[in-house]
């Protein structure tokens, strides 16, 4: 990543990084938390960008960004080895594949419904980040080759569990709301439950996995 | 355990100091919106700074103790009433047992924040009382003939003030301080020289997850699309049209709008109490 990553000012509290690529910044991600100082709150990862939030009072951001410089200019492999096995097992998420936008999104990529299945559940998908509502999981895969284009109309009400497909990336809904991603399935997990810790089932750096139930 | 019952409100919301750390899990700060007036008044019955109380909007509210209790109101400044007699902001007092406590219209500023000796005691969700408007997260609003129950004695005493600490947030213009944005390059120069030198008025379409401002447009200097960033309280967004919003406590933890400058956190407090048509003003933070 050296040379390619850009710090970009979020206020006295925050530093928000622009890398090149979303794997690029679970990679960053991961290398981060595995050497945070005392003082980081948290780290947010979107599609493009890591928002460093800390402490002003303990970690001043500008020493954090020299921090996360560091980091980032560090040669990969010490990068990923400092971070291995930080994300744990894969979270096996258990999917009725009937959704109403299987056949049509099926069509579109040019795949029989079975085969685009059958890429979900061989798919090794990782949480990218969460965005939307709370614990809806943008998960990616270097595996993944499929574009989807969101509907042209988004539906006024999708209901908790359905899982869907949106540009590069896949994901569930964790509690009823509007949505425009084509919808190839449904759950019956728990994605989001705020007395369970940690509330989100698909956290930030998990490996998930779909296994198809049902008829 | 003392109870409020509530016998009349407008838009009223329990609020702590909010649920910081979580936007990793998609979840905002929340939080009261005038922070400094939620701790200003905990501190005025003897409460730790981050007990939850009530931000009660403009006024309207009206509610009754059923057992003796202090109370102490901050941030915005109007008629306020214990048992029918006038009473001041920014003071201790003590309700008796019965006696209701009276809210009116706001005169300065938009946002009271009520804070009761013990706390409001509603059961927390990910380790806040804060109800976050955007998520859904929280004590459900407070509606008329709600009861909401008052958490134990702190420690502390109630302090003894030989003067007040009365601070009404002006009627005129309000200043807040700019720092830097992620994305100021987003808008042309001509913008971001515009956004310190225009007076721009909070639209009435301001609310807890974000305060658009009205004024001249932004232009933009990059229109193409930025992918989701995260945010941080006090960002300016600015949409294509140019049109730029203050992204406020229950905001969504991400968004898809560059963000051009961040208005400082201690400047937040005054946006807060600005009310709507009311001339904003920015300046360069130190």
């Amino acid at each position: 990543m050296t040379g390619r990553v850009r710090l970009l000012p979020s206020g006295p509290g925050a530093l928000l990084v622009e890398v090149p690529s979303a794997a690029d910044v679970i990679a960053l991600r991961e290398a981060l938390a595995a050497s945070a100082p005392d003082g980081v709150v948290e780290l947010v990862p979107a599609a493009r960008t890591l928002l460093v939030v800390v402490d002003p009072a303990s970690l001043p951001v500008d020493t954090a960004a020299n921090w996360v410089r560091r980091v980032a200019e560090s040669p990969d492999d010490a990068r990923a080895a400092a971070a291995s096995g930080s994300h744990g097992p894969a979270v096996v998420v258990e999917v009725d594949y009937r959704g109403d936008d299987l056949a049509d999104t099926a069509d579109l990529l040019g795949l029989s419904p079975e085969a685009l299945v059958g890429r979900h559940v061989a798919t090794e998908w990782r949480v990218a980040f969460i965005g939307f509502a709370p614990g809806f999981a943008y998960l990616m895969a270097d595996d993944w080759p499929f574009d989807v284009p969101r509907l042209d109309v988004a539906r006024t009400r999708v209901p908790a569990g359905a899982v869907g497909l949106a540009a590069g990336f896949s994901g569930a809904y964790p509690r009823e709301s509007p949505g425009g991603w084509r919808l190839v399935g449904r759950t019956d997990a728990t994605l989001w439950d705020p007395r369970a810790d940690p509330p989100a089932l698909l956290a930030p750096g998990r490996t998930v996995r779909f296994r198809a139930v049902g008829p | 355990m003392t109870a409020l019952r509530v016998e009349a409100a407008g838009s009223v919301l329990v609020q702590d100091l909010g649920r910081p750390g979580l936007a990793h899990l998609g979840v905002a700060g929340s939080g009261a919106l005038d922070r400094g007036a939620l701790a200003l008044a905990n501190r005025l019955v003897g409460n730790p700074d981050d007990a939850a109380g009530l931000e009660v909007v403009l006024g309207g509210f009206r509610a009754v103790l059923d057992a003796d209790a202090w109370v102490a109101v901050a941030g915005a400044w109007g008629p306020m009433h214990v048992g029918g007699r006038p009473a001041w902001p920014y003071r201790a007092h003590r309700v008796r047992a019965g006696e209701v406590l009276e809210l009116g219209t706001a005169e300065r500023g938009l946002r009271y924040l009520l804070a009761v000796r013990g706390g409001i005691d509603e059961p927390p969700v990910l380790g806040s009382r804060s109800r976050d408007t955007l998520a859904g997260l929280g004590p459900e609003p407070v509606r008329a003939g709600r009861v909401l129950r008052v958490g134990a004695e702190p420690a502390a005493s109630v302090p003894l003030l030989d003067e007040d600490a009365a601070y009404p947030p002006p009627a005129g213009p309000v200043t807040l301080g700019l720092l830097p944005g992620p994305r100021a390059d987003w808008v042309t120069d001509v913008a971001l020289a515009a956004l310190y030198e225009s007076p721009w008025r909070l639209s009435a379409s301001a609310d807890r997850i974000g305060a658009r401002l009205e004024g001249p447009a932004l232009a933009r200097a990059v229109v193409d699309e930025l992918p989701s960033e995260p945010t941080v309280a006090g960002g300016i967004q600015v949409t294509g049209a140019g049109v730029p919003t203050v992204l406020l406590a229950d905001r969504p933890v991400t968004g898809g709008y560059p963000v051009v400058a961040i208005v400082e956190p201690a400047s937040l407090d005054r946006l807060a109490q600005a009310r709507p048509g009311q001339e904003l003003r920015f300046r360069h933070a130190r």
